[in-house]
């Protein structure tokens, strides 16, 4: 039988390397991200279409990650979509900073773009978002070309009269 | 003579359905009795931490290995799929998510209900044979406070953290096979990896995942042992029974926590 000091110290052992793995997995592979809690505020933005844009997606401006999208709703009364975004505190935009929804990729997962605008004044918790642009919806672009070629085509064939 | 038999069938299959039952409305009482009596384990908390070296010490070697292997299966498999759609630095993401989601906490309660739940429920079943929980009730011990709580509490505490383990070196597993054989990226490895890995959402239901599995496996264990024919016979069947209920019931419980924690919204 094992004396009961080596079995304390293989069960501190055990204990310590499965709290390790824990720690690897809260920091190396969740990356416990620091837009949680006190050192952010809150913006708001609305948009005609959010497209596919998730609660918890990146809130980027020039490419880096600033905050993050809190929260998404429907606003009955201008039938808008109203996007909340927690952004880090350290990060100071400009009144009028407009917002845009991009989408990283071809087919990658949607962000907001904050493009800083040029005002003296700074955006506070709870502000709203003037200039905002909606998520290009595929479907919408293509069928925007469809038309634009069929009216091309349809000019080209008759005698361009009215068109012109 | 043809309507005796029909009977006889469905009485047969009443007595099986009570007994069932009935088995589990007594483990459902043993479950509260360990609660009530788990005092014990706590104030001398070193039975627990004796129990743990049997049932979590004991089971490192298994996890880390097999931990090890699931890895680099995923990796060489995920990497083989991923190719096709040119896609392949979304192997960290693959790799984590299925391990931290779904692998760790289930492939772990697996190998724990084998490796440790079996041996509980032998030993307790043996030492129920052997007439020793009976000595112990003689001297005025209570059974349940000093040897089924602290295995149950040792099952518990253990599970968790073996399941982390597991899930980590899968991940590393998959870092081998993926990044330092294939040669995919390694920033954007772990960086994708990262970005879609999110505490709340994967880590901590993992975690409450494999602490689920762990009440469920131990309870069934000390259960099966405490509750054997104390015979060789008796004990070798108990033994079986825990391994086939535990493994099941890990099974099934991931399918419903899986359905409450992602419903895809």
């Amino acid at each position: 039988m094992m004396s009961r000091k080596t079995l304390d110290l293989w069960v501190g052992v055990f204990v310590a390397i499965g709290f390790g793995a824990l720690l690897f997995l809260a920091l190396k592979v969740a990356n416990l991200s620091p837009f949680a809690g006190a050192n952010s505020y809150q913006i708001n933005a609305k948009f005609d279409n959010i497209g596919g844009l998730k609660v918890r997606a990146p809130v980027k401006s020039a490419g880096v990650v600033v905050g993050r999208v809190s929260g998404i709703h429907f606003d009955n009364q201008t039938f808008e979509a109203v996007v909340a975004m927690s952004i880090e505190s350290r990060f100071e935009f400009p009144k009028d900073t407009s917002a845009k929804i991009l989408t990283s990729g071809l087919l990658g997962e949607q962000f907001i773009g904050l493009a800083a605008g040029g005002d003296s004044v700074n955006l506070k918790n709870g502000d709203a978002l003037k200039i905002t642009q909606s998520a290009v919806i595929l479907e919408n672009l293509i069928s925007q070309f469809l038309y634009s070629k069929a009216a091309d085509g349809g000019g080209d064939k008759k005698s361009d009269g009215k068109k012109q | 003579m043809m309507m005796q038999r029909i009977s006889e069938l469905l009485r047969q299959l009443g007595a099986y359905f009570t007994g069932m039952i009935w088995r589990l409305g007594f483990a459902a009482r043993f479950f509260i009795l360990i609660l009530k009596h788990s005092g014990t384990s706590f104030r001398r908390f070193h039975l627990t931490v004796r129990e743990m070296y049997f049932t979590g010490v004991q089971s490192l070697i298994i996890i880390v290995v097999s931990g090890l292997f699931v890895g680099m299966v995923l990796g060489l498999q995920g990497y083989d799929t991923l190719v096709r759609y040119g896609s392949s630095e979304a192997l960290g993401v693959l790799v984590a998510l299925s391990l931290v989601r779904e692998l760790g906490p289930v492939v772990a309660g697996l190998l724990f209900a084998s490796r440790a739940g079996s041996a509980i429920t032998a030993e307790i079943g043996l030492m129920k044979a052997t007439e020793q929980l009976d000595a112990m009730e003689m001297m005025a011990v209570d059974p349940i406070a000093r040897v089924v709580a602290p295995r149950f509490w040792a099952g518990v505490i253990s599970m968790p953290l073996l399941a982390a383990l597991f899930s980590a070196m899968g991940i590393f597993g998959g870092y081998l096979v993926g990044v330092r054989m294939i040669g995919v990226d390694e920033g954007s490895f772990w960086s994708q990896m990262q970005s879609a890995v999110d505490f709340d959402e994967d880590i901590l239901n993992g975690v409450i995942k494999s602490f689920v599995f762990g009440i469920a496996i131990t309870w069934i264990a000390v259960f099966e042992g405490y509750d054997a024919p104390p015979t060789a016979e008796g004990v070798s069947g108990a033994t079986t029974r825990t391994v086939v209920t535990s493994s099941l019931s890990v099974l099934a419980l991931d399918f419903v926590l899986t359905a409450l924690m992602f419903r895809g919204n």
